[in-house]
């Protein structure tokens, strides 16, 4: 069956798995093909996979590789995707947005939260 | 009044109850929007992983205090992770005083942190009772649809 173009896909990348669950699940109830990867490593790999999202959720304390350095990788890539950043630490803020995020909400993450990323999205080629 | 309403009623009255003392929060009840017919479960699983974590990092907590050399750094990496879950699920109690144990770990007070940990231990071995019985009631309440 082929997929309608216009629909939207995302990334969850979170090493926590409450926080996997949570944001897998909102995604889903907003229709939302979505996919989770538990750290910034994972995140590049499956960029070199050849897949592509219109929405990569990048949580910022992750093991391996955060979310300030993945997000930073995937933006030397070339990645125009829309990222939006999803933490609690405060204090890496200003350095998370400056590795190249298009949006920053704080944890937990909420429909309403999620509904605000989305009205940023392009959905261009 | 029939089982189901009275059922329904207790249910209701003990959301109320846990939100009025401050167990739970707004996000709690914005677990149980994101639960439906097609995710009937979603809550309790997610209240599930939760408690299974809490458990390992309350352990990890006590055993890295234990130590005859504190890295207290370890102890408030276990602290900020229960403090993110707890927020996760709408534990306010429990994350308040995880906000709290992140100042004592800071200070590198381990009389304070031991003491934080006691009542961090007890505060989630109260929710844990508190949740496990709302659950109770949504199982009862499903049984008696039939």
């Amino acid at each position: 069956m082929l997929e309608p173009p216009t629909k939207i896909t995302a990334l969850v990348v979170d090493d926590d798995t409450i926080n996997q669950m949570i944001h897998h699940r909102l995604l889903d109830n907003l229709g939302i093909r979505n996919q989770v990867v538990r750290n910034g490593k994972e995140a590049i790999d499956v960029h070199c996979s050849g897949k592509n999202f219109d929405l990569i959720l990048m949580d910022m304390e992750m093991p391996v590789m955060n979310g300030i350095e993945a997000t930073r990788k995937l933006r030397a890539m070339g990645i125009r995707s829309m990222i939006a950043g999803v933490s609690t630490n405060t204090r890496e803020r200003e350095n998370f947005m400056k590795a190249g995020l298009d949006d920053y909400q704080e944890k937990p993450l909420t429909t309403s939260k999620l509904v605000s990323i989305l009205h940023k999205v392009h959905k261009d080629g | 009044m029939d089982v189901m309403t009275q059922l329904q009623r207790q249910w209701r009255e003990h959301t109320a109850y846990l939100r009025k003392e401050g167990y739970l929060d707004d996000q709690f009840e914005q677990l149980q929007k994101l639960q439906d017919e097609n995710s009937p479960d979603f809550v309790a699983e997610v209240v599930s992983i939760f408690f299974d974590d809490s458990e390992k990092l309350l352990n990890n907590m006590a055993r890295a205090l234990e130590q005859k050399v504190v890295d207290f750094k370890q102890v408030d990496a276990h602290v900020h992770q229960f403090k993110g879950s707890s927020a996760s699920i709408g534990a306010m109690r429990v994350k308040n005083l995880c906000i709290e144990f992140r100042n004592h770990c800071e200070a590198q007070s381990l009389e304070e942190c031991v003491r934080c940990l006691r009542k961090l231990q007890y505060e989630y071995s109260l929710l844990k009772n508190q949740l496990e019985y709302l659950f109770k009631l949504e199982q009862q309440i499903r049984a008696a649809v039939v």
